[in-house]
């Protein structure tokens, strides 16, 4: 009934092999040529691990070759000017290219070790245990409790009432938006704040209690104050969640993550630590980035 | 000149006159045309208005005081004996005046009279159309020379010629309105006679309908009743069996043709289903009674029921079918519409294809697709000609699909098909009928609108 939690105790042993595993990865060639990557693809504790990954829409060659790990607890934060193709990879962790009819996938994408794009692959549990933000908050026109009930319901991770009841309250605290809405839970969520609502929607992805978080630029339809507490969130989130969020801007990058990876013209063209991204980049073209020459 | 021509020659002279005003623009400026204030061509259409707008007013307003001026002008020319007539009989002798002035030879015998009154008709008649067509000719003129004049390098052509379209605009839209307003008041007034004789509440609660009434008082079997009961449940009925037929099958292509077929699919099959919506109904209709019911009347018999050859699931199948291109094109449209932004929320929340049309797509195009369901109820209602053909004309109070029934709408085409009088309670029936049609479909396509705008709001 609950495939969801039934992965989770064999993601742990799958990590733990997936680990030494890892160790027997070839090392790429790092340095200098263009298109590899350069910086360290690896992460200490990886959960989530790209090889090879291209993406076709079509003729168009949308991502190239992309191999990254992303670690656990850990929030990598993706970069680079619009149409490189940061949000297309982002997808394809969860597999919501699926729904673009010309898109094609292929190379290794595994998280906790099992092949996202393997044909036995069910997306229904994959997605539940890999949630999603989008760049516009997109509420259902439904009200505030049913917004975050849909996902358990639809999962049957609450039996009764009193159980769903406390999912939507875990949730709504996790996203910091209880002390908002208690009194308002019935009512449209499409009436809340812009900020709200985002945060709404991270509610919502966190009711299905998942594993890994993608967020696709999202702060981005927001003002200043609600970016600041949702990148507040995300830093508490990260205690207990695997957070991939793309985002053009820089220092919201610098604040919120611990590796930034940089993608150019559908490669990945720098991945290291925040700190060593942003203060002493290896590529020209990540400085030329950051520094602001464009993008 | 007559008007057709006169029509003709204003629009030649505003066509030159567009150019005149376009060419005096640049001679104003010199040729600088950067100075003018409006492009030149608004020069041009502010001159070709003013030569166009006074001559067509004085035409309609001519022509629509004409018949009366002259009709007084050849009556007060006629005998005193024929004058003190009462009004019926002097229209009458009026009437062969005009018919034998226009050339119609109504009797071989003319009255010396009507001949001589009819000669006079006529001069008078040129006279009238002569004086208008010199009064046209210089009022465009004169206008043309105005705005001429008026041209410079400040004067804002562009502003009155925008004025001028708009309101032109809202003459055409009122004209729809009020054509539609005149339309509901005859139906109406016509309604109020018939209400005179019928009583109300009979015509509405009544539960026998057989509108033959005595030609003569001697005549028998002919009472005439006026009780629409049976005629409103033979509609219902039908418009029922249609959208039994129509919601599910329009629905489930819509939901296939916007959520699962691939897009070369969608673009051959869904103008092929919109074909259904542009067969005339006359051939629907012997489609119906032709194939379909005979069809229904046989499977019927060989299970041992009594099937009526007019039945109203014939026509009720049929007009379900036709129907269908309503509901499935209308929603299909209102669930494209639902933003993918929903759709991606709750695919990333591992719901499957049908959870997410289920529980997120149809209740957020739900107003619309109840909104598309009411316009093709509407249309079910208003239907005639199939329901003529296959549904039968006995107004038989049943809800036995397998019976004949009929319809408020066939029973309008009976009662006026044919010779008529028009002060007959029978033939007043029809605009009655029509009344409260017309009530019930204005009462759903107001609800289906106002479903359909609430809807719109839900997502901004």
């Amino acid at each position: 009934m609950n495939t969801v939690t039934q992965l989770k105790p064999k993601s742990v042993s799958r990590m733990k092999t997936l680990i030494s595993k890892n160790i027997s990865v070839k090392p790429l060639n790092l340095q200098g040529e263009m298109g590899a990557t350069v910086g360290s693809i690896h992460a200490d504790n990886p959960r989530i691990t790209c090889r090879n990954v291209n993406v076709f829409y079509g003729e168009n060659h949308a991502i190239q070759d992309i191999n990254l790990d992303i670690g656990t607890n850990e929030v990598i934060s993706l970069i680079g000017p619009s149409g490189c193709g940061k949000s297309t990879f982002l997808r394809c962790l969860n597999r919501m290219n699926d729904t673009v009819e010309s898109c094609r996938v292929n190379g290794e994408i595994k998280i906790d070790n099992v092949d996202v794009y393997s044909k036995h692959m069910d997306v229904v549990p994959l997605r539940a245990q890999v949630g999603m933000v989008f760049q516009k908050p997109n509420p259902f026109p439904k009200s505030i409790y049913d917004n975050i009930a849909y996902g358990p319901k639809i999962h049957g991770l609450a039996s009764t009432k009193a159980e769903l009841d406390q999912i939507v309250e875990s949730s709504l605290r996790k996203a910091g938006l209880w002390d908002e809405v208690k009194d308002r839970l019935h009512q449209p969520g499409t009436g809340l704040s812009g900020g709200q609502q985002q945060r709404l929607c991270i509610a919502r992805t966190l009711s299905v209690e998942p594993e890994v978080i993608l967020m696709d630029e999202p702060c981005s339809a927001l003002d200043p104050i609600a970016t600041a507490k949702i990148e507040q969130l995300i830093d508490e989130l990260r205690q207990r969640y695997t957070i991939a969020i793309v985002t053009h801007s820089m220092q919201q990058a610098a604040r919120v993550s611990q590796r930034t990876a940089y993608f150019h013209l559908g490669k990945l063209i720098e991945v290291g630590k925040t700190s060593d991204v942003f203060t002493n980049p290896l590529h020209e073209l990540t400085q030329d980035y950051i520094t602001g020459r464009f993008g | 000149m007559q008007t057709p021509y006169l029509l003709f020659t204003l629009l030649i002279i505003s066509i030159l006159a567009y150019f005149i005003g376009k060419m005096r623009s640049a001679t104003v400026v010199e040729g600088a045309l950067r100075e003018l204030h409006s492009l030149p061509a608004y020069y041009g259409y502010y001159t070709a208005l003013w030569g166009l707008i006074p001559g067509l007013f004085i035409i309609l307003t001519w022509l629509s005081f004409e018949p009366a001026w002259l009709s007084y002008q050849t009556v007060a020319a006629l005998p005193e004996e024929i004058q003190s007539l009462p009004s019926s009989k002097l229209n009458l002798q009026l009437n062969k005046i005009k018919n034998f002035a226009a050339g119609m030879q109504v009797a071989i015998q003319v009255d010396p009279i009507i001949a001589e009154a009819a000669e006079r008709y006529n001069q008078l008649r040129k006279i009238s159309r002569t004086t208008l067509t010199l009064v046209v000719l210089i009022c465009s003129l004169a206008g043309i020379w105005l705005a001429h004049k008026k041209i410079s390098k400040d004067y804002r052509a562009r502003n009155v010629v925008e004025k001028i379209m708009t309101g032109l605009m809202i003459l055409a839209s009122t004209i729809a309105i009020f054509t539609t307003v005149g339309i509901v008041a005859s139906v109406v007034f016509e309604s109020l006679l018939f209400f005179r004789q019928v009583p109300f509440f009979d015509f509405l609660f009544g539960l026998e309908w057989s509108p033959q009434t005595a030609l003569r008082a001697d005549q028998i079997g002919s009472s005439g009743a006026f009780g629409a009961v049976p005629l409103f449940a033979g509609t219902l009925l039908i418009s029922s069996i249609a959208l039994i037929v129509a919601v599910p099958i329009g629905l489930m292509s819509a939901i296939y043709l916007s959520e699962f077929a691939g897009s070369k699919l969608r673009a051959t099959a869904k103008p092929t289903l919109e074909i259904l919506a542009g067969i005339p109904t006359v051939v629907y209709g012997f489609f119906a009674a032709l194939t379909v019911a005979p069809f229904i009347r046989e499977t019927g018999e060989s299970w041992g029921w009594v099937v009526s050859s007019e039945s109203a699931l014939a026509a009720g199948l049929v007009m379900g079918i036709m129907i269908i291109p309503f509901v499935s094109s209308l929603s299909d449209d209102v669930i494209n519409a639902v933003p993918q932004s929903l759709r991606d929320a709750a695919y990333a929340l591992g719901a499957t294809q049908a959870e997410t049309i289920k529980q997120v797509i149809l209740p957020a195009a739900l107003p619309g697709i109840v909104g598309s369901i009411l316009l093709a109820a509407s249309r079910a209602i208003g239907e005639t000609m199939i329901v003529v053909m296959a549904a039968g004309l006995a107004a038989n109070l049943t809800a036995n699909p397998l019976e004949a029934v009929t319809t408020v709408t066939v029973q309008i085409v009976t009662l006026l098909v044919g010779d008529q009088e028009f002060d007959s309670p029978k033939t007043l029936a029809a605009f009655a009928l029509g009344l409260m049609l017309f009530v019930v479909t204005l009462a759903l396509n107001v609800i289906a609108l106002h479903i359909v705008r609430k809807y719109r709001e839900q997502y901004e």
